[in-house]
């Protein structure tokens, strides 16, 4: 019984139905809306990504996001040179940033520890500065990158596929406009994408490889007299983790094909790192709720104002309520970064293992899970 | 007469001004047990970073079954087929032990590096079955699915023997197998260390503990300041005088 939980057929078959059953288990707490639910899933998709670097070697890259821009960019060029089809457009940014994170990775790997940390938001920072203003005529600097009518599409031309009727074409999945469906086609793609992509990590997590990584985490020198070259480890992983970067970054196109510089930036590969940790590191699902977590405060607290807050607190005397307005407001609106930031900090003092910790504490609680470990009493 | 596994020719380490290892000679031959003693600071230690890789020596060779070993990474000397045992045990604290002596064996199957992201773990059965046999031989099979960090210090270093016998090293390098170990688990070990395949290993042993030594040794060499002062049968250490000297006069001074 427990080892049927455990089977990779039944986490996909319950992922899978977690996932796309969003819009409807989204709905009574007011993210049922294709926007945020697209977000979910694509940063869902990025941590899960990341994770397999982070939480697997326990390598704290902060440059993350240059992967991410990184394939947007590729994307969109995709569209406007060869086919506003985003099939061509996803399989090359995540070629692309692979190589991209081949690059980085091969440098940045030579440190380890606090020093291999500055070295990718190093090389994340140079990404941002080059895509900002060096690299203008590729990125369209502060601008961003966007498509035209008069792009080439070289492969939509040949083929002769033309959309009637419309300026600039829209994005298209094999002939399924991805605005489609009141953008919940978008919704589902990105939901796809992100279901084999977290079959992928689950494969990678359960298999000897990912046995390796684990153990590179918990004693690097040991593995090294053990017979294992750490470096090409650490280098497969992190490329993999790039590559799940740019292909969140080519989601982020499909849907809305533009792409800026600010993606790239150093906030941006901490949000990353902030969505695994509060999720919990090296957990399976832990990272993509700490995305769904983040991108949903990000949403419900930055929307709230001083009218809003007036009347959620209209139940108590209006001194009262003057003074809950008063010391709650500084945390919404503009200010939802401090909600954000206090959650973070109450999540890694109380639960250092993220939310899933809570989760399995809970579950504990009620008896099911695994029971926490004897620990055998030190000999000495 | 068998023949010279390892052989450490002229070998010198210095650290700043401190000679740690001067012109050390010693030839470990197939089969034997040889121990390395010698007070603290005589440079046991730094002689077997030498071999395994940790350290590179300032000039002199180490041949290891004729490969020389100088500048070899530490993870290719493990697949020659020389395999070191920590003095503080060096496991996968997060890992259970299944998975701690899963990995050695895997280093074994796959060599320094092989990309198997979709290959399953719990497919793996030939190693499981491997890494759980030499679980129960060394006792350690009721904790197979603890976490290694959380097992008592003399289980810890049970485990990582198992470690260093699953991957069926030429030449094993104990470094201090039984310190910090009570008197029961010590001759626990050297049991474990004079029976079946450990037995018939090849092994370095570096320790401090005499009843040990005595018991376990085919050879010993002394150490003392970073030069070997004699080699010898037990019988021929215990009589030496230079040993006397040098190793048990200081010693004996200390207490």
């Amino acid at each position: 019984m427990k080892n049927l939980f455990k089977s990779n057929a039944v986490i996909m078959l319950v992922f899978s139905a977690v996932v796309l059953s969003a819009p409807i288990w989204a709905d009574p707490i007011g993210a049922n809306y294709p926007d945020l639910l697209q977000k979910f899933a694509i940063f869902g998709l990025f941590a899960v990504g990341y994770n397999i670097l982070f939480g697997l070697t326990g390598y704290l890259s902060f440059g993350h996001a240059a992967f991410l821009g990184v394939g947007s960019y590729a994307a969109v060029w995709s569209l406007k040179l060869l086919t506003m089809n985003v099939f061509l457009g996803i399989i090359l940014a995540t070629i692309i940033s692979g190589l991209f994170a081949l690059v980085i990775g091969f440098i940045s790997l030579r440190r380890s520890g606090i020093y291999f940390s500055i070295l990718t938001l190093a090389f994340a920072q140079m990404s941002y500065s080059l895509a900002y203003s060096v690299l203008t005529p590729i990125t369209n600097g502060e601008t961003g990158l966007q498509i035209a009518a008069d792009d080439p599409r070289f492969l939509d031309r040949l083929f002769g596929i033309t959309q009637e009727g419309v300026a600039i074409p829209s994005t298209h999945f094999f002939g399924f406009d991805i605005k489609s469906m009141d953008g919940y086609f978008g919704f589902y793609f990105a939901a796809v994408v992100l279901i084999i992509g977290f079959y992928i990590a689950l494969k990678i997590f359960r298999s000897p490889f990912g046995l390796k990584l684990k153990a590179i985490k918990s004693n690097q020198t040991r593995m090294t007299y053990t017979g294992f070259n750490t470096r090409p480890y650490l280098l497969s992983a992190f490329v993999i983790s790039g590559m799940y970067a740019g292909l969140a970054g080519s989601i982020m196109v499909a849907i809305d094909p533009l792409a800026g510089a600010e993606r790239m930036q150093w906030t941006a590969s901490g949000e990353v790192v902030l969505m695994t940790i509060l999720g919990g590191v090296g957990t399976l699902i832990g990272p993509m709720l700490g995305a769904a977590i983040i991108k949903y405060a990000e949403n419900i607290f930055s929307a709230l104002n001083n009218t809003e807050l007036t009347q959620m607190f209209n139940f108590a005397p209006e001194t009262i309520q003057n003074a809950l307005v008063f010391i709650v407001e500084p945390f919404v609106g503009k200010g939802w970064h401090l909600s954000l930031g206090a959650m973070f900090m109450l999540v890694v003092i109380f639960l250092p293992g993220g939310v899933m910790e809570g989760v399995e504490r809970i579950l504990r609680l009620f008896g099911i899970g695994k029971k926490k470990k004897v620990v055998e009493g030190d000999a000495k | 007469m068998s023949s010279t596994i390892l052989e450490i020719k002229g070998v010198n380490k210095t650290f700043g001004g401190l000679h740690a290892l001067s012109d050390v000679n010693l030839q470990i031959t197939e089969g034997e047990t040889h121990a390395i003693i010698g007070p603290n600071g005589a440079g046991k230690s730094t002689l077997l970073n030498c071999c395994i890789g940790k350290l590179i020596p300032d000039n002199g060779s180490v041949t290891f079954n004729g490969r020389n070993m100088i500048g070899m990474p530490p993870h290719e000397i493990n697949h020659a087929g020389m395999v070191r045992v920590f003095q503080t045990p060096e496991i996968f604290p997060d890992l259970s032990l299944i998975d701690n002596l899963m990995i050695p064996a895997l280093a074994k199957r796959d060599g320094t590096y092989s990309f198997n992201p979709f290959k399953s773990m719990a497919k793996e059965k030939a190693i499981r079955d491997e890494a759980m046999e030499s679980l129960a031989e060394f006792g350690l099979d009721k904790f197979h699915d603890q976490h290694a960090g959380s097992i008592s210090r003399g289980d810890k270093r049970r485990l990582e023997l198992a470690m260093g016998l699953i991957q069926h090293p030429t030449l094993l390098l104990l470094d201090e197998p039984t310190a910090g170990m009570a008197r029961h688990d010590t001759n626990n070990t050297i049991e474990l260390l004079k029976s079946g395949k450990m037995g018939e290993m090849t092994k370095v042993i570096i320790e401090h503990d005499m009843h040990v030594v005595f018991s376990l040794a085919d050879r010993i060499s002394v150490l003392a300041r970073g030069h070997i002062i004699a080699t010898g049968t037990p019988e021929e250490i215990k009589d030496d005088p230079k040993v006397k000297e040098a190793y048990l006069g200081e010693e004996q001074e200390d207490e």
